[in-house]
């Protein structure tokens, strides 16, 4: 089939789930699930056609497949929309849909399909469980989500966002995706929006990310005035828009930078948004309060790949300008090391991950900064399989432990502490070994798993390059990256039971742990297509396909490291396994009620980084307080109600009393002594005065207005004359 | 050159069917209603016509549809309409704005005649402005607007509250809103009505294609007897004309008498009055102060970009600060039009360039949007506000499974409103900036500031109403919204979403006019 045709179908399943599931299945959460799941089948289908045939085509970057329709009619010409399916949207297409399918099919699980209706089950917060009769005998097991459908619909239309932000030709529809996507996070982290906690997180993440996207709409903005499109081939593909671009100074001459370094500036700070980089990553973590599958797909998979994909595809115009890549690379090295740091100290099963997000997302971005493209981009790909691996692990891990709390009655016990759990790779298995597969993938695994080779070449390329700073950042992040999963992997799984909820708790069931091993396969072998050929020994058994296929989608392709270096391969390899044995040795035998072990060496530093630096404090402090300030009292009290009105109210008063002037000394005894017809016209006058006083405010305003445009056409007419 | 004046009785059904109405029998309410809504289909369905009849793509040769009869010999006024694209965009805003408001007025119990009299009246009032090719006729109809919307208010008003003026003196909230209203655009008012003499005097005619010509390029006052530089008389009638329509737009800071005038005007009264009447400020920004005196905005651009920014910024703010519901969506105007007036600013600055072309698109395109969107926003709070008799945000709470279909529509309407992608809002506000940033960077930059107030706002609106814990008393009191709602709702939806992914059917309308009058 027609690959132009099908790339337009990508995105309209989910899309139009989400307006069946709306409109018509809301009431059957059988229906919704195939509906869900069917469309997201749909477009996994699709995208693996699309993807098939890209990689059969040889220089797929010189000649990709697009097209476009005219859609707004602007001036002289006409803004143009269409899809575009390149070397690195192949292999966007195809770990999005693959993603994205697992994770519907895990929602049906994850929202308990199947189970009874929940005892006291209210819309808008998690199901607490049924109770089912046995006989004599009675016991809680969960209860299906109340909101079941709604959930489908919503993720429906999340990936409609998702998939048309990879589709897209052009920064406007790359950007109407991410904003859909934007909106969909708002309702999925509020999804129990009768949670206070999940209300404020919902608006918080909106708010934090839209900060970015308001930079981004003037980079856009920026970008379009500057070329005229916003059509990537038109512009990323085409040398003397690149070296126009290049050549012209900022638009006020901003930071020294040329054009095309602000408009990257200007974009990549819709990143720091999307991507959760600093300093606006604070909404990440608090993200978790949404449903386990949202975690995986928003905050692991798809919404903040889309950050770092947006600053990939712009990698032409950002590359343009030192500054701007050197911004990035700060920006990214400093959040790598620093959401590392906080991982460490969280006990919040979600939380570690988040924090661990955040900090991957910091690894490509960083690549980004020393120019490592194909490093960004692959790091990509494995960590959205991996990522969505360890969410999606992590939600079964709470269920088993909902379980463990439904069993005891216990509803104090937070089923998300790690300090509540121990033991559950018995209890776990396929949990547990696939959750092992994605934590050491996490950790860069020598050899095996598909993070230590995406990984590997963001330090080699960081070496390679002389980015000595950025290296040893990264690589001490890297090393605390798998300190803090072995920390994870000892808490949940290793040990002994630490509560009675985790000794009850159980399995998942099928439709939650098949997508854990269909992607704890990817989470290894997704990492094979990359492997540098300068390797020794097992370089060259597999060609490097990723870098051919996807260099391609640049004009110059880029240059793989032409020698190959030791210390980066040793390093990755030391910080991969340190981490991991050291996170084994502290945390291997953790009993019930033991404190975290790094509570004592670490001191104050401990306190420090569990509280997340303080960021959220800071911020509250300065950046809420301040809009709290501005709005009501300053703008609406102060500016609106007293300065302004009041103007018009002391206007208004004078006018007042000049009219009273008016009526009691000219119209009393002046024009009342004129005869009977001027007195009947003061009469009458005198009768709209009465009624006109009932109402009182008219009259001063009519007068104010008469007295400032007067004065006003006075001053302007004879005083002010040339 | 047509047959049937098309304009005229696009113009006058609706005074018609007001008299008629005013004639029926009071007792049969329901009658009434159906009269008057049905009546107010007439125009919509002309305009449907008009439209589809309307060759957009002839650029240069003017208005189309004319019609021209005597009418004020004296001064040499005539009756004259026409329409061209910016033009029709508004009535086409107007005469579909109306039905819906009717429609939305079916819960109107008190006098019902009068009520639907003067909504009809209101709609020949605004469908004046639009249509006038004539200086005298388009004051007339000005004015004319201005009454109706008195008396909604005043008398249909919202029946709590007061507000104190000084001295302890206080009125009713919404004697004090429709009196700041009334007196606040006659004061405007006044200026224009000085400077359209002037111009008449001067210009020998009031026939708006003529002046154009004439006008702009007027060096000296044959028939005016005066001392003063003809440069000086334009830049005073300029300012006349710009602070009228500043008013109506509202442009920060004479914008306080509609946060007042929306939050007391009864629900239907509030749709229209953000839906059209402010159009009528930014129309005659467009129709008359950028061609009849394009050098003078040209100056007057840098003070007009300033108050467009404190208007978007402003009025973001104190909408966010707001605790009543209703007038946290009348701020939510200001700070649209602000959009609206930051394009004309561009415009002003740049005219005849790609960049103002643009954002003049965005600024017309932004007024049919907020038109749109607006007029839901303050239906949907009316919704609200008939079961709970409360706009106090804190007082609601957690409202989402009782009105879970409400619910999704306040979303979806708060989305488009906010400007999200994929609905109206997001087409025009990016045209906007596209336009102006590089006309006025800073002041771009600067608007991005109240377009992230513009999240806040409509996150605070949606979070106090349907999220977080449910308030306990509106249980059993607070019902779905009914059938009538819906068909006033969903038409404007369809709208929302239908010019969010395909806008090119009205913004070649748009962008033909605009490339035609200032391209």
């Amino acid at each position: 089939m027609n690959p132009e045709l099908l790339i337009w179908l990508i995105p309209l399943p989910p899309l139009l789930a989400f307006g069946v599931i709306t409109l018509f299945t809301n009431r059957s959460n059988a229906a919704s699930s195939w509906v869900g799941v069917g469309s997201a089948f749909i477009s996994w289908v699709l995208g693996l056609l699309v993807f098939i045939q890209a990689i059969g085509i040889d220089h797929f970057g010189e000649h990709p497949f697009g097209s476009s329709v005219e859609w707004l009619p602007l001036g002289s010409g006409a803004f143009s929309i269409g899809v575009l399916v390149d070397p690195l949207t192949a292999v966007m297409l195809f770990f999005v849909t693959t993603t994205v399918l697992m994770i519907f099919i895990y929602s049906v699980g994850y929202h308990n399909y199947g189970q009874p209706k929940g005892d006291h089950d209210q819309k808008g917060l998690p199901p607490h469980g049924a109770t089912v009769e046995h006989g004599d005998h009675s016991h809680t097991v969960p209860s299906v989500e109340p909101m079941y459908a709604r959930f489908f619909a919503f993720i429906g239309l999340f990936a409609f966002g998702m998939f048309t932000l990879v589709v897209s030709d052009n920064l406007l529809t790359l950007f109407v995706g991410w904003e859909i996507m934007g909106l969909c996070s708002y309702l999925l982290i509020g999804f129990w929006y009768a949670k206070p906690s999940a209300r404020d997180a919902a608006k918080k993440a909106f708010m934090t990310t839209r900060v970015g996207d308001v930079f981004m709409l003037l980079g856009i903005a920026y970008l379009y005035t500057e070329t005229g499109t916003l059509n990537f081939r038109n512009i990323l593909y085409n040398q003397e828009v690149l070296d126009t671009l290049a050549a012209n100074p900022a638009i006020g001459g901003f930071w020294g930078l040329s054009a095309a370094g602000l408009i990257g500036l200007l974009l990549f700070i819709g990143t720091v948004g999307k991507s959760a980089q600093f300093p606006l990553h604070v909404w990440l973590p608090d993200a978790m309060e949404g449903p386990t599958p949202v975690s995986a797909m928003i905050h692991a998979a798809t919404m903040v790949s889309a950050g770092v994909y947006m600053v990939v595809r712009m990698f032409p115009i950002l590359a343009l300008d030192e500054k701007t890549l050197g911004t990035m690379a700060v920006i990214g090295a400093f959040t790598a090391l620093m959401a590392a740091t906080i991982a460490v100290a969280q006990n919040d099963v979600k939380r570690v991950l988040a924090y661990s997000t955040i900090s991957q997302l910091g690894f490509m971005v960083a690549a980004l900064g020393i120019g490592a493209y194909i490093a960004a981009a692959f790091h990509l790909v494995t960590h959205a399989f991996f990522k969505a691996l360890l969410f999606l692990g992590s939600g079964s891990v709470i269920h088993g432990m909902e379980h463990g709390v439904l069993h005891t009655g216990n509803h104090k016990v937070d089923p998300q502490d790690m300090f509540n759990m121990g033991g559950l790779r018995k209890k776990m298995p396929i949990t547990f070994w696939t959750f092992l597969i994605g934590g050491f993938a996490l950790s860069g695994f020598p050899l095996v798993t598909a993070g230590f080779w995406s990984k590997d070449e963001i330090l080699a390329d960081a070496w390679g390059h002389h980015h000595y700073v950025v290296f040893w950042v990264l690589a001490i992040a890297a090393l605390l990256t798998a300190f803090y999963t072995g920390r994870q992997l000892m808490l949940t799984f290793g040990g002994e039971a630490r509560t009675e909820e985790a000794k009850h708790a159980h399995e998942s069931v099928p439709s939650m742990t098949w997508p854990l091993m269909i992607l704890s396969f990817f989470a290894i072998t997704a990492g094979w297509v990359g492997i540098p050929e300068k390797i020794p020994v097992i370089g060259g058994l597999l060609p490097n396909w990723f870098h051919d296929f996807v260099g391609g989608t640049l004009l110059k392709h880029p240059e793989a490291l032409s020698s190959f270096d030791p210390i980066p391969l040793i390093t990755s390899v030391i910080v991969a396994l340190g981490g991991l044995s050291l996170g084994w040795l502290v945390y291997r035998n953790i009993k019930a009620g033991d404190e975290d072990p790094l509570k004592k060496p670490l001191g104050e530093i401990y306190g420090y980084i569990q509280n997340k630096w303080y960021w959220d404090e800071i911020y509250n402090g300065i950046f809420v307080h301040l809009a709290n300030l501005l709005s009501e009292p300053f703008t609406y009290r102060f500016l609106d109600r007293t300065v302004i009105d009041g103007s018009l109210h002391w206007i208004a008063q004078r006018a007042f009393g000049l009219g009273g002037w008016f009526r009691d000394k000219i119209d009393g005894p002046i024009v009342n002594g004129f005869g009977d017809f001027v007195g009947s016209f003061t009469n009458r006058f005198g009768h709209v005065m009465r009624y006109v006083q009932t109402g009182r405010v008219q009259q001063y305003m009519i007068w104010a207005a008469l007295v400032a445009f007067g004065g006003l056409f006075y001053f302007l007419a004879f005083v002010s004359t040339p | 050159m047509n047959e049937i004046p098309y304009l005229s009785l696009i113009l006058f059904v609706p005074l018609l069917a007001a008299i008629i109405i005013a004639l029926l029998p009071s007792e049969n309410k329901q009658t009434v209603r159906w009269v008057a809504f049905i009546a107010s289909l007439i125009p919509l369905a002309l305009t449907v016509w008009v439209w589809l009849n309307f060759d957009a793509a002839v650029p240069k040769d003017g208005f189309k549809f004319v019609e021209q009869a005597t009418w004020y010999e004296a001064i040499n006024s005539t009756y004259h309409l026409g329409i061209d694209g910016l033009s029709l965009t508004m009535v086409l805003l107007t005469t579909l704005l109306t039905p819906v408001a009717i429609l939305a007025s079916f819960s109107v119990e008190k006098n019902v005649n009068a009520y639907m009299a003067l909504f009809l009246m209101l709609e020949t009032g605004m469908l004046g402005v639009f249509l006038s090719l004539d200086l005298m006729l388009f004051f007339v109809f000005w004015e004319i607007g201005l009454v109706p919307m008195y008396f909604l208010i005043n008398r249909w008003g919202s029946e709590k509250g007061e507000r104190e003026l000084w001295g302890g003196i206080k009125v009713k909230a919404r004697a004090y809103a429709s009196f700041k209203f009334m007196i606040y655009t006659m004061a405007g008012s006044l200026g224009l009505l000085l400077a359209i003499q002037l111009i008449g005097v001067a210009a020998g005619t009031y026939d708006l294609p003529r002046l154009f010509e004439i006008w702009p390029t007027l060096t000296e006052f044959t028939n005016i007897n005066t001392t003063v530089a003809v440069s000086t008389w334009k830049t005073v009638a300029f300012w006349a004309f710009a602070i009228a329509f500043a008013i109506k737009v509202p442009v920060w800071p004479f914008h306080t008498w509609l946060p007042d005038a929306h939050t007391e005007a009864p629900t239907a009264g509030s749709m229209i009055l953000a839906g059209v009447l402010l159009k009528l400020g930014g129309y005659g920004f467009l129709r008359l102060v950028l061609p009849l005196y394009p050098e003078q905005a040209n100056a007057a651009a840098g003070v007009l970009v300033f108050l467009a920014v404190a208007a978007i910024i402003f009025g973001a703010f104190a909408a966010y600060g707001q605790r009543d519901f209703k007038r946290l969506v009348a701020y939510s105007s200001v700070n649209h039009m602000g959009f609206v007036m930051l394009g004309i600013a561009a415009a002003a600055r740049a005219i005849g360039t790609e960049s103002a072309t643009i954002a003049l698109n965005g600024a017309v395109l932004q007024m049919f949007n907020h038109g749109i969107t607006a007029a839901a926003m303050f239906f949907l709070v009316g919704v609200i506000y008939e079961r709970t008799h409360t706009r106090n945000l804190d007082e609601m709470g957690g409202l989402f499974p009782l009105i879970p279909v409400y619910g999704g529509i306040l979303i979806f309407t708060s989305m488009a409103s906010l400007g999200l992608p994929g609905l109206n809002g997001f087409v025009s506000e990016f045209l906007v900036v596209r336009g102006a940033w590089d006309i006025f960077t800073s002041a771009t930059i600067w608007s991005m500031l109240g377009l992230l107030f513009t999240g806040a706002y409509i996150l605070k609106g949606i979070a106090k109403t349907l999220h977080g814990p449910l308030n306990k008393n509106w249980v059993g009191h607070l019902t779905e919204i009914n059938a009538r709602e819906l068909a006033v709702i969903t038409p404007l939806m369809v709208l929302m979403l239908w010019l969010g992914l395909w806008p090119g059917w009205l913004l070649n309308v748009i962008n033909n006019a605009m490339v035609a009058l200032f391209g």
